[in-house]
């Protein structure tokens, strides 16, 4: 994984740097195994009695030595054949004639790949019912669809704070709970729908991000990630302990369900399908949340993009790039940071009402610290500020697991007692580093100015330098 | 009275725990300026190593010597867990210097993510307790039948505490690796001019507080004899507090603040509530980043333009 290759080997034929890529291959293997030792080497197992029991493993830590030293063996000789290759044309900055770089690739894909996105996101419903044959046999993957535009919104509603803003928020996922228990509190004591509780959701969502902004935004990067995780954590172990109000760790249930703006997705006389003439199916309601969070995310999207044309998303993303400057130059940071921090909450608490609407039932562990960390994953891996990226990775993190516990040959190669899900978070918190590694600026990190004069030019995310704020 | 002497020793033996995973934070802190989010993930790594080798040592070798089997394994430990924080750096944080600011940071929860699974699917999602490694203890005195009571168990956490920092603390202030580290810490470009290889003195800097790590992880696991993959987050979130509140960056401080944590953590669930216990934590990290960020014995951080 690391990236380090050493000059000389650069410079060497293939042949001649062959003993020392297997020497470091080896190197890595053995190291692996010193990690392997005993962690892996031996497992513990409840025994007879209370006491616990050392299994060895040997084989399994061996498959891993074997798996490290050939992949680092191919990462080497990739890397080999890529340098000998670089080495033949000069380097962008070197280059003395126009050296057509990324930058124009990744704006074709931006523009193809937002059509195509909303294309397939706007007839899913209908092409997963005609591909699996019937309404009821699609809801597998309408609710996957659902569960995926749930965390784009929440990207998208993150990515103002962390694209745009470049403020770290680790505590997100806490306006995704103010928000889920505005709903379920409102709805459930007051008897209020989810058409009033839904904006009311947001709005409690973005007092308290301007709360708890407030006080903190003065910090600088890394501070202002822990101190925001702080704050998640003592919503969350609020939300547990205040049991006369939240229902403590059990939760809140039988939260009302979301209506076609006033009308029951029911059997009955005025319901539904009744009105419209229709015959009933359960799936109409499933069918409506999918839209419903579309146009929530889509609206998010929307007022994204429009605030950045403003003076207050320029502001935004002046900030991220340089604190200092953006002072001198007399912009107000607290309130600009405070606008965002608001905003991105809000956003945070629409689809936290969203999401307590479509499962009835919500408890403090659905918003603990991992949440707010795959949320933040998303924004990262997806390039951050980048709309489209977001999506994407949103798609590859939510889905991506989906279709890892589908995956029955795996079942074949590694044992019948292979749970591919166990596997979901640990590849989770190894793709984060990998792309840190790999791509910091995340999958897409073209940048395009929101406001230029003339041509509007990306230029890549690797020669923009971020200030220190 | 004697609940607050009692209390005392709890809190004392809890913040030297602390204190330990602290050091870790403020050390890599003050090197490379980032918050190696997966040290707490680290020190439960090190508590798994520590019950499987203890476990190795009793019912394998039949090692019966209490003395020996803890030494054993507290160097056991700090051997294996050192070489996960120097091959974290290598893989995950050495790649991203120059980066831009936030990019460790994320690298450092993905590892913490992928720590905490890792050992939870190689050892199983379940609480493992350990067999008691010391019990019994002195009454130090005992009056309307409420005993002050100081087990072997809290003296020895405190004793190898103390024993450590001051070699720690010997290591950075008089060996020449130690001054390497503080050089680094003030200028890294600087020291790299005057010929210290800045790379290998940080990631002996990590090394070193995975292997301190190790030692809470060790003394973590044989206090309280149960461990989970899950047991990195909150005390790792806990020393982070400790080194912020003592002043990031700061050797003493880390431990002060550990102290300091660890006390307040037993008093506030001696006589508060025991739920709200981690809300008094993390409300003491909130408050104590906004009002005072540069901790009691930490150097106010200075803006160069």
């Amino acid at each position: 994984m690391a990236r380090t290759t050493d000059a000389s080997s650069a410079n060497a034929s293939p042949e001649g740097a062959l003993p020392a890529i297997l020497r470091d291959a080896a190197l890595y293997a053995l190291v692996a195994f010193g990690l392997c030792v005993p962690i892996v080497s031996y497992r513990t197992e409840s025994g007879p009695g209370s006491d616990l029991v050392l299994v060895p493993r040997w084989g399994l830590v061996a498959a891993l030595c074997a798996a490290i030293f050939v992949a680092r063996l191919l990462q080497r000789l990739v890397l080999l054949r890529r340098d000998a290759r670089r080495a033949l044309t000069p380097a962008p900055d070197q280059a003395t004639e126009a050296v057509h770089g990324e930058p124009d690739a990744g704006q074709r894909v931006s523009k193809v790949g937002l059509w195509a996105f909303l294309g397939i996101a706007l007839t899913l419903p209908l092409v997963a019912t005609a591909a699996t044959g019937g309404l009821s046999s699609a809801r597998y993957w309408i609710d996957l669809g659902i569960l995926i535009l749930t965390y784009v919104m929440l990207g998208w509603g993150l990515n103002i704070v962390v694209g745009l803003a470049g403020l770290l928020d680790l505590g997100y996922v806490a306006f995704y709970a103010v928000g889920a228990y505005s709903y379920a509190l409102l709805s459930t004591t007051f008897g209020l729908s989810f058409w009033v509780c839904l904006p009311l959701a947001g709005l409690f969502a973005g007092l308290w991000g301007m709360i708890l902004g407030f006080p903190v935004l003065r910090l600088r990067g890394d501070y202002l990630a822990i101190v925001t995780l702080a704050f998640g954590e003592i919503i969350r172990l609020v939300l547990i302990n205040w049991g006369d109000v939240t229902g403590g760790a059990a939760g809140i249930s039988s939260i009302p369900r979301a209506t076609f703006f006033g009308i029951p997705f029911t059997a009955g006389e005025d319901g539904f399908a009744a009105r419209l003439g229709i015959p009933f199916d359960s799936m109409h309601r499933v069918v409506f949340l999918y839209y419903l969070i579309l146009v929530l995310a889509l609206v998010t999207n929307g007022v994204t993009m429009r605030l950045r044309r403003l003076p207050i998303g320029r502001a935004w993303e002046a900030l991220r790039e340089d604190e200092i400057a953006c002072r001198s130059l007399g912009i107000d940071t607290t309130a600009t940071k405070l606008t965002a921090f608001a905003l991105g909450a809000a956003f945070g608490g629409f689809a936290g009402s969203f999401f307590a609407v479509r499962q009835g039932f919500i408890s403090p562990e659905s918003f603990n610290f991992l949440e707010s960390a795959i949320i933040l994953a998303i924004v990262v891996l997806g390039g951050m500020g980048s709309q489209l990226g977001v999506a994407i990775a949103a798609v590859a993190m939510v889905g991506g697991p989906e279709l890892l516990r589908n995956l029955g040959f795996l079942k074949a190669v590694f044992g019948e007692g292979f749970d591919p899900s166990e596997y979901r978070l640990l590849l989770f918190g190894l793709a984060m580093v990998t792309m840190m590694v790999w791509r910091p600026r995340g999958l897409i990190s073209v940048r395009v100015p929101s406001v230029a004069l003339g041509r509007r030019r990306a230029i890549s995310g690797a020669h923009v330098s971020e200030g220190h704020g | 009275m004697d609940v607050f002497v009692q209390q005392l020793i709890n809190g004392l033996t809890l913040g030297s725990i602390y204190g330990l995973i602290a050091i870790g934070y403020t050390m890599v802190f003050g090197i490379i300026g980032m918050v190696n989010f997966a040290h707490g993930d680290v020190f439960m790594l090190s508590c798994f190593i520590a019950l499987i080798a203890f476990l190795i040592l009793t019912t394998w070798l039949g090692i019966s010597s209490v003395a020996l089997a803890f030494l054993v394994v507290l160097v056991v430990a700090m051997l294996l867990t050192a070489l996960w924080g120097w091959a974290i750096e290598r893989v995950a944080y050495r790649p991203l210097r120059g980066s831009f600011r936030l990019a460790p940071l994320i690298s450092a929860i993905g590892v913490s993510i992928f720590l905490s699974n890792f050992v939870q699917v190689v050892q199983g999602a379940r609480n493992k307790p350990t067999p008691p490694l010391l019990s019994g203890g002195i009454t130090l005195f005992e009056r309307d039948g409420y005993a002050v009571f100081l087990s072997y168990k809290q003296c020895l956490i405190m004793a190898v505490t103390a024993v450590l920092l001051t070699g720690f603390w010997y290591l950075v202030q008089k060996t020449p690796f130690g001054r390497a580290q503080r050089a680094c810490e003030q200028d890294r470009k600087m020291a790299a001019l005057l010929g210290i290889d800045v790379d290998r003195t940080i990631s002996l800097t990590f090394v070193l507080g995975a292997a301190l790590a190790a030692v809470a992880g060790v003394l973590y696991l044989m206090y309280y004899g149960v461990v989970s993959f899950s047991d990195g987050f909150v005390p790792g979130v806990k020393a982070f507090t400790a080194a912020v509140l003592g002043g990031i960056g700061s050797l003493p401080g880390a431990v002060l603040g550990g102290l300091i944590i660890g006390l307040i953590e037993t008093f506030w669930s001696a006589y508060f509530s025991i739920e709200y216990k981690d809300v008094a934590a993390f409300s003491i990290l909130a408050i104590t980043l906004i009002f005072m960020p540069s901790g009691i014995l930490g150097r106010p951080e200075v803006e160069k333009v």
